[in-house]
Formats: structure tokens, C-alpha cells, sequence
């Protein structure tokens, strides 16, 4: 069906966009061209420039309580990750299996509230409660065992969300086939559903790591003496002002998830295109 | 789906551990903590140690229930205005991020195809990259010399954020309420982008081609259709800025200044430096209450989502 | 059915109830024997499904039994039952090759391995699909993916084939082809088969028995001729092919005929029934059965006046709407047996419309 009228202005418009797209982009990603810049700049003032340098990033390794606050971080974010899927996968088939339960509503609530909640909520009331539970039965202590539970929180909700949608997308049918064909409902699983979902389980594991590596507030409320995350170290540095480390430390961070994530999306858009190709050329072949 | 269901309640334990572990463990790890704080913001502090708040005396089961905390938040003028300002700079930043993200997505959702996935990938690498960083970016880019300063300074922009109260004086852009909306705004926008353009990247084109046929103009075919049809992203993407930011710690504590009024600071302060475990629960029992409809309008569109798609 | 062949498949009163008045199948008994093929057929909602999924084993029946070679499947979970069924979206594994996915059901099994590997390279020649064995789901047209999934559900040489609409999702020509395909390699391995569909030429074609649904209940069961030349109710007469159904009353009751007067033409038909004079009853004439004709034919049954209201060319055949005097229609089709007619009949053209005594069936319900 060919409209009558064309969009008024089409070029106008095109241009408009092309324009709001542009502003929007760069409102994105002038901080991060920022850091990266002034992470080169000798001058540990960034508004002055004053040569080119890579010293901030020779003091890096260096750096003690950067080097150990970037380990403690990647050790729970680890964690999370890993826990984070499996508890999402097991609230994801709650949700998705079966529609009804008692308490369903309430269920539902609590695995999503995390994604909203202010942050300082969660943490002040997870740290209140495992207080409790310390001063009730003598443990845990403060430390990377409660910046986990709280980061598990927090992963299992995104977690979740991920896992759900691929999971409603899945043809029943599929599930109901293996049954006919003599696998128990564990084996089900195991051969049909969790291959079909791992793409989905996969960027779970990267999105809540990347949530657990990048928390503050979660972190100050639920960390105890000698486990100071990354993010704790760069946020009272960052406190006090602009300081060239973080610059230094957040350029090699986004030089690697820029790497990550851009190949990532490559071979994604990879594999899509020889599907894309393979289903047309049997369609042509006919058959 | 009813019917898998009866399918898997053959091996009903299997049901039983993957409903009731999840289940036990939000029950535990974030309900109960939730009591907790309501029972410690009525609790009196007796040192570090925290008076019950149901004792048995005399064989009476005795209820000490201090309210006092509560009275004082409501009566001081101070805690009043805090509340008030978090949910006007969230409010704030919400519309700001409607206004610009949803230009933004509609857009994008309107950009040839084999674009799109590039468009979206863009728009999702910042946010894979640490947000805190980012934020601390901003410190550079609006203090002294910063680019965006000189460039405000250029466009004689601070005299209209001086003259509407933004800034303190000029030329000083940081730890104002201006530099805080800033950081706000770029930190939750693309949560306003991605829910929007997941909704308008699904709507039917033909609707408006249906519109257009019928004698619409495109500003009409665009207000009576595309956006009512676009409600359900409009309102995830507000609830997914508004609520979080409503207790926004890191931003406004970095980009924040004496001018800046925000509840989540507060509650941090009362906790960290203060120490008023008891305070600080009450101020966090208040905040929960203030997002309360949100949160479960939010909860709703969750639901009905995940009705659609089954 | 004689007696001496038992019936291999029985479903004896079987009820299916899900709750708040959704009865889906309401008492449904059905006998069906070893090696034939046997259509339930309805419109969607009929309950044709799920009497289907019962029999997999994805519902169990409120009430009623399953016997399958006298063993009672009502309780059995699918992966129990010596039952295949071939899915309407075939339901191929995507992620494993077409000889995985035949392989599949062997596996689960433990069948020893070098008899799987024969038991696969059977089936791929069975479809005629060697050449594909390597490929992956998406790498093959619709056609090949439902010999895959045919294959698939054939492998463990069930004692029951169930086919879910089989043919719902290949294009017309396709459908013709696959057909004929289906049937021969179902009788080659010799294995009874149900099958569901909403299609009618699907069910006649492929059936060598089918029974009729609606709401739940089986209407008529039979061979595909039974059902259309001999239809039990009102409604599988119409829902079968096309027909003209006319309301009338019994006016003469003989032993060898009977003649029953409509509105617009008096029947007399070649046999007799069960009734009793003044009785309301229909009657059904097919529109291949009406000869249409300018001349008017000898009286005084059997005929009846009218114009051409409209009339609709199919190439090999021609379908007249001849208006009656009351204002019924009445539909005609005619085989275009000569290439030119000099007197072809036009629309506004009066013709008479005639039939054989043979050609009605009576309907009481």
C-alpha cells in the first residue's frame, strides 16, 4: 500500500534525526572520550594539558590498593555471575512454568524489585539483617561473603529478566517432542531446554558481572574492613577530585569491554547472516 | 503453557525446589531485611545495642514501640524538603530523560534495519562500562576549564543557569543543582532509550500508512497513534528512571553540592557518619512508602508484559 | 469391524474436563484398528486435539480409558508410552543435525550403537533424505524439515503414529505432493496412525477411516465415502463437501421409498426409512448430484424451476445458484465435459434442475 502523501519534510525529517541521533550519541560518549584523552595527560589537572603521557598507567600495577580493590571486585563479580544464573534460571522457570502458585504476586514482586529499588534501601537493610544475624549466631563477618550475598540480589533480578524473555520465546512443542521420544523430564532439560537457552544464560553471566564489578552503594554498606572493591577505591579518590589514576584504571576498563562487547556483537551478527544465508538456500533448493 | 504445567507436576519435588529455593531465598534476603528495618526505625538505641521491641515483663508481652523518629521526620523542615527535593530532581529527570530518549528511540527504531542492531549495540556500551566512571568523567568536563564549561561559558549559557537558580555563581558549574540534573540525566538515559525503543522498534509501520490513507497528517498520524501506542515503554522507562533515582547516592554525592537536597545522601550520612542505625531505618521506611505506587505500577507493567507475550 | 479383529486402539468413554464448563471432550469412544489410518476431523475447538494429546500422554483424561493393545495408557507420562507423535511445527531440535535428532529417540532408549546407525540410515532412506543427514533444521525448505520430523517419529517403530495437522503448514502444491508421500511411507513401515486435522480433503485423502467432531463429541464415524455420501446429522452433511439440505415433511411412508414434500419440490427417494408419516425431516442432495438442464424433466418428484442467479467457473467444473420459487438457492456443479456449449446456461437464464431417486440422503438429526 503506497501512502498518498509523503511524510512532510522526509528530508526534513531524516535530517532531524540524523542530527538528534548524532547530539545523543555524543552527550554518550563524551565522557568516556574525556577519560580516555586525559588519562594520557601529564598533568595530573585535566583542565591543563601538558604532554603526553603513559606514567599513570606505569603506576598502575604499582597502585597496591587499586591492584587489590580490581582482584576483590573481579573474585565477586565472578561469583555473582555464577550465582546470579543459577538463581535466575531457577526463578525464570518458577515464572514461566507454572502459572499458578501461592504467592505468585509476591514472588513476582520480590525478584523484580531489585531492578528499581534505590540502592541504599537494599543495602541498609541487607547489612541490618546480617547484623543480626552476627550478633544472633556469631557469623558472617562483614567482608567479600556479604558484598556477595547483596550483589546476588541485585544479579538475580537482572538475571531473571534476561532468562525470562528467552524463555517465553521457546516452542513448547519442543519440550513436549523430547517427552514423546522417551526423555525423562531432567533429561529434558539437559539435552533440549538449557542448549536452546544458553545463549540467554550466557549474556546473564556478563550483564550481572559487569553490575557486580561496577557497584558502589551495595558494596560501601555491605563491605568490612580489608575488602575494599575497585569501585570503593575510585569513588573516595574520586571524592576528594579528579585524580589520573581512575583515569588511567577507567581507560583499560573500557578499552576491554569496548573489545569485548564489539566482538561479541560482530560474531553475533556473524553467525545471524550464515543462518539468515543457510535458510534461504534450502528454501530455494525446495525439497 | 497449562499444559506443561501438568506435565512437570509429574515430578512435583522438581516443581517444589524450583519454586521454593528462589522463593526462600528472596524471602530471606530481601523481605526479611525489610522487616528488619521497620522494626529498628521504632526500635530504641541503647548504645550499640538495640532495645526488643516486644519483651516480656511481669508475664505481660510489653510492645516498645518508639515513634519518635517518625514524629521528627514529619516535623522538621529539613527532612521535609530533602523528601521533596528527591522527588522533584527525580521527577526532573525523568521528563528530561523522556524528552530527549524518546526522540532518540524513535529514531532509532526508524533507521534502515541492518542499522539497527549496530544503533542498539552503541547505545549499550556505555552502559556496560563502569557507570561510576562515567559519572566521574563529568567532574572533569564541568569543572574549571572542563570542555562542557568552556563551552557553556562560549555559548553565554551560564548566565541563563545563573539567572534560573542552577548555578551558584559564574562560570562555576560543578556541585550544582545543574551539575547533578546533568549527571543524572546522562547517567539513566538509556534506561529511557532501551525500553522505548524495544517498544517502538515492535509497532506496526502500517498503522500509519492505515492513518495517513484515512487523511492524518504525520504530526497527527504521531500524536494519536505511535505515542498512545507507546505507553507501555513510556511508563517502564519512567518507573526504571524516576524510582532509582528518587534514592540516587553516588551521583549526587559526586556531582552534588551543599545546594543539592537528596534523601539518599541523607540516609548514608545518618548511617555512616551519624551512626543512627535507628534514624536511618526511619528515613529509609519513609522513602520505601514514597515510591510505593510507582513500584507497584511498575510491578504491574512487568506482569502484563510477560502476560503478552504468553 | 469384524469381531475377530480386535480393536487395537480403544478409547472407551473418555472425558476431558478442564474446569470452569470447559468440557473439552465430552465421552468419546472410538475403536481403531491395527495398520489403519484414522482421521479425527473437525473445526478448531472440537476437541480433536486434545483427544489427541491424550493419547500421547500430554493430558490425562478426567475420566475414560485408553487401551493400546489392551494396556491401559490413560496414566502412563509420554516418555513411558510406546507412542510417536509428529508435531504441526514439527519440532526439530535446532541445535542437533537431522541424524541426531532421528537419533534422539534411540539414545533415550540405550539402544546398542551400531544397531542405532542402521536403524538412522533406514529412516533417512525411508524420507529419501541420505544426503541431509549432516544439515541442521534451519539449513532445510519446510518439506525436508517434515520428513525429518516424520523420520524422527517413526524411528522407534511405535505401535501408534499420531499426526498433529500434518499437512497445516506446506503451501497448496506442496501439500498435493506430500499427500501421497505421507500415506505410502506410513503403510510401508505398516503402522496405525491417527491423525487430526481441520481439513477435510486432507482427512478423505489420506484416511482410511475418519471420524466427525464437534464440541467434543463424535459425530460419525466411517470411511470417507460413508461420511460424504452417507451423512449421519445435518451438520456432518454440511460440514463434508457442499450440500443442499431442504426441511420437509414424510408425506408417504412405503417399505421400498418414500416421498417427502418441501416448500419448493416434492423427493422421492429409492428406499425406505425409519419414520412415520407427517414426520419433519431434511434431505441432502450433493450439488454433483443435480443435473441442470433448459428442458423440463418428466415429473412429478424429483425436479424443480428456477433462475440462474450465479454461477461460478472452476475450470473443470462450473457451480450453478439456481434461485427457487420461495427464494432458496440451490447449488449445482456441473463437469464442463465439452469444451463449447451452444445453450450454456448464463445468469437470468430459467433452467430446470433435476435428480435420480438415488441421489438424496434423508436426515432426521
Amino acid at each position: 500500500m503506497t501512502a498518498r502523501r509523503t511524510f512532510f519534510g522526509a528530508s526534513f525529517a531524516r535530517r532531524f534525526g540524523l542530527g538528534w541521533l548524532g547530539a545523543g550519541y555524543l552527550f554518550l560518549y563524551l565522557p568516556i572520550i574525556a577519560l580516555v584523552i586525559y588519562s594520557f595527560n601529564d598533568s595530573p589537572i585535566p583542565s591543563v594539558w601538558s604532554g603526553f603521557t603513559l606514567k599513570w598507567y606505569a603506576a598502575l600495577p604499582a597502585d597496591r590498593e587499586m591492584v587489590g580493590g580490581l582482584w576483590l571486585s573481579l573474585q565477586i563479580a565472578f561469583f555473582t555471575a555464577c550465582g546470579s544464573v543459577v538463581l535466575g534460571t531457577l526463578a525464570a522457570f518458577a515464572l514461566v512454568k507454572y502459572r499458578r502458585f501461592t504467592g505468585r504476586t509476591l514472588f513476582s514482586g520480590m525478584v523484580n524489585a531489585p531492578l528499581v529499588m534505590p540502592e541504599v534501601i537494599v543495602g541498609l537493610s541487607l547489612l541490618l539483617m546480617l547484623v543480626s544475624v552476627q550478633r544472633a549466631l556469631g557469623f558472617p563477618e562483614r567482608g567479600m561473603l556479604t558484598i556477595w550475598l547483596g550483589h546476588l540480589l541485585l544479579g538475580m533480578a537482572y538475571a531473571t529478566v534476561v532468562i525470562q524473555a528467552r524463555l517465553q520465546d521457546l516452542n513448547p512443542q519442543l519440550e513436549e517432542a523430547a517427552m514423546d521420544l522417551g526423555a525423562r523430564p531432567h533429561q529434558v532439560f539437559y539435552l533440549v531446554t538449557l542448549p536452546m537457552i544458553a545463549q540467554a544464560l550466557f549474556s546473564a553471566w556478563l550483564l550481572t558481572f559487569t553490575i557486580s564489578l561496577d557497584d558502589v552503594v551495595l558494596s560501601a554498606f555491605l563491605s568490612g574492613p580489608g575488602s575494599t572493591t575497585m569501585p570503593l577505591v575510585i569513588f573516595s579518590r574520586a571524592r576528594l577530585g579528579v585524580n589520573p589514576s581512575v583515569n588511567a584504571m577507567a581507560t583499560v576498563i573500557i578499552a576491554v569491554v569496548a573489545i569485548g562487547v564489539l566482538t561479541a556483537s560482530y560474531l553475533i551478527a556473524r553467525a545471524e547472516r550464515q543462518r539468515a544465508l543457510a535458510m534461504a538456500a534450502a528454501q530455494r533448493a525446495g525439497g | 503453557m497449562r499444559r506443561l504445567s501438568a506435565l512437570w507436576t509429574w515430578l512435583s519435588h522438581g516443581r517444589t525446589v524450583v519454586i521454593g529455593l528462589p522463593y526462600l531465598w528472596l524471602l530471606a534476603f530481601f523481605l526479611a531485611p525489610f522487616l528488619i528495618v521497620l522494626k529498628i526505625s521504632v526500635s530504641e538505641m541503647e548504645g550499640v545495642v538495640f532495645k526488643d521491641v516486644l519483651t516480656l515483663k511481669e508475664g505481660l508481652l510489653q510492645l516498645t514501640v518508639k515513634l519518635s523518629n517518625y514524629v521528627f521526620i514529619t516535623q522538621d523542615d529539613l527532612y521535609f524538603a530533602t523528601y521533596v527535593s528527591s522527588v522533584k530532581y527525580a521527577a526532573v529527570t525523568t521528563v528530561l530523560c523522556l524528552a530527549i530518549g524518546y526522540p532518540f528511540a524513535y529514531f532509532m527504531a526508524r533507521a534502515k534495519a541492518t542499522l539497527q542492531p549496530a544503533l542498539l549495540m552503541l547505545v549499550m556500551l556505555p552502559f556496560w562500562t563502569s557507570f561510576l566512571l562515567r559519572v566521574y568523567a563529568w567532574k572533569g568536563l564541568l569543572g574549571e576549564n572542563g570542555w562542557v564549561s568552556e563551552l557553556l561559558i562560549a555559548l553565554r549559557l551560564d548566565h541563563v543557569l545563573l539567572a534560573a537558580g542552577l548555578i551558584a555563581a559564574e562560570g562555576k558549574f560543578m556541585n550544582t543543582p545543574f551539575s547533578l540534573v546533568v549527571g543524572m540525566v546522562y547517567t539513566y538515559l538509556p534506561f529511557m532509550i532501551l525500553p522505548l525503543y524495544a517498544n517502538l522498534s515492535k509497532m506496526d509501520l502500517r498503522l500509519l500508512e492505515a492513518a495517513q490513507d484515512l487523511g492524518a497528517t504525520p504530526a497527527t498520524a504521531f500524536w494519536k497513534i505511535t505515542v498512545p501506542l507507546s505507553k507501555a515503554g513510556i511508563i517502564a522507562g519512567s518507573m526504571l528512571v524516576f524510582i532509582p533515582c528518587v534514592g540516587e547516592f553516588v551521583i549526587p554525592e559526586l556531582l552534588g553540592g551543599p545546594q543539592t537536597l537528596m534523601i539518599g545522601r541523607v540516609l548514608w550520612d545518618e548511617f555512616f557518619s551519624n551512626n543512627d542505625w535507628p534514624m536511618a531505618s526511619t528515613v529509609a521506611v519513609v522513602m520505601v512508602l514514597l515510591i510505593l505506587v510507582p513500584l507497584a505500577l511498575f510491578n504491574r507493567y512487568q506482569a502484563q508484559a510477560q502476560e503478552k507475550r504468553t | 469391524m469384524s469381531a475377530a479383529a480386535q480393536a487395537f486402539l480403544q478409547i472407551q468413554d473418555v472425558v476431558k474436563d478442564f474446569g470452569g464448563g470447559a468440557v473439552a471432550v465430552n465421552h468419546v469412544s472410538l475403536e481403531i484398528a491395527k495398520g489403519e489410518i484414522f482421521a479425527l476431523l473437525g473445526s478448531s475447538g472440537c476437541g480433536k486435539t486434545t483427544l489427541l494429546r491424550m493419547l500421547a500422554g500430554f493430558e490425562t483424561p478426567t475420566s475414560g480409558r485408553i487401551l493400546l493393545n489392551g494396556q491401559d495408557l490413560a496414566k502412563m507420562p509420554p516418555y513411558e508410552c510406546p507412542i510417536n507423535m509428529m508435531f504441526q511445527s514439527y519440532a526439530l531440535f535446532p541445535h542437533l543435525t537431522v541424524w541426531e535428532n532421528i537419533a534422539f529417540g534411540l539414545r533415550r532408549e540405550g539402544m546398542a550403537k551400531d544397531k542405532m546407525v542402521e536403524r538412522v540410515e533406514t529412516m533417512l532412506k525411508l524420507v529419501q533424505l541420505g544426503k541431509y543427514a549432516q544439515r541442521k533444521p534451519h539449513q532445510l525448505s519446510g518439506g525436508q524439515q517434515q520428513r525429518v520430523a516424520l523420520a524422527r517419529s517413526l524411528a522407534k517403530r511405535p505401535q501408534l503414529l499420531l499426526l498433529d495437522e500434518p499437512l497445516g503448514a506446506l503451501d497448496k502444491k506442496l501439500r498435493e505432493e506430500t499427500q501421497i508421500e505421507l500415506v505410502n511411507i506410513i503403510e510401508e513401515v505398516g503402522v496405525t496412525c491417527v491423525m487430526v486435522t481441520h481439513d477435510q480433503e486432507e482427512a478423505m485423502t489420506m484416511a482410511s477411516r475418519i471420524a466427525v467432531m464437534s464440541e467434543g463429541r463424535v459425530l460419525q464415524v466411517g470411511a470417507p465415502s460413508e461420511i460424504y455420501e452417507t451423512p449421519a446429522t445435518r451438520f456432518v452433511a454440511d460440514f463434508i463437501g457442499n450440500v443442499n439440505l431442504m426441511d420437509g415433511k414424510l408425506t408417504e411412508d412405503h417399505p421400498d421409498r418414500v416421498v417427502i414434500d418441501c416448500e419448493d419440490c416434492s423427493h422421492l427417494v429409492g428406499h425406505g426409512i425409519t419414520g412415520t408419516e407427517g414426520m419433519a425431516v431434511s434431505v441432502a442432495v450433493r450439488p454433483e448430484k443435480i443435473r441442470l438442464a433448459r428442458i423440463e424433466p418428466a415429473g412429478p418428484h424429483n425436479r424443480v424451476h428456477g433462475t440462474v442467479q450465479d454461477l461460478s467457473y472452476f475450470g473443470s467444473f462450473t457451480v450453478y445458484h439456481l434461485k427457487l420459487r420461495s427464494g432458496r438457492v440451490l447449488k449445482i456443479s456441473q463437469s464442463n465435459v465439452d469444451r463449447h456449449r451452444d445453450d450454456e446456461l448464463t445468469w437470468g437464464d430459467a433452467a430446470w434442475a433435476s435428480w435420480t431417486p438415488s441421489a438424496q440422503v434423508v436426515l432426521t438429526q
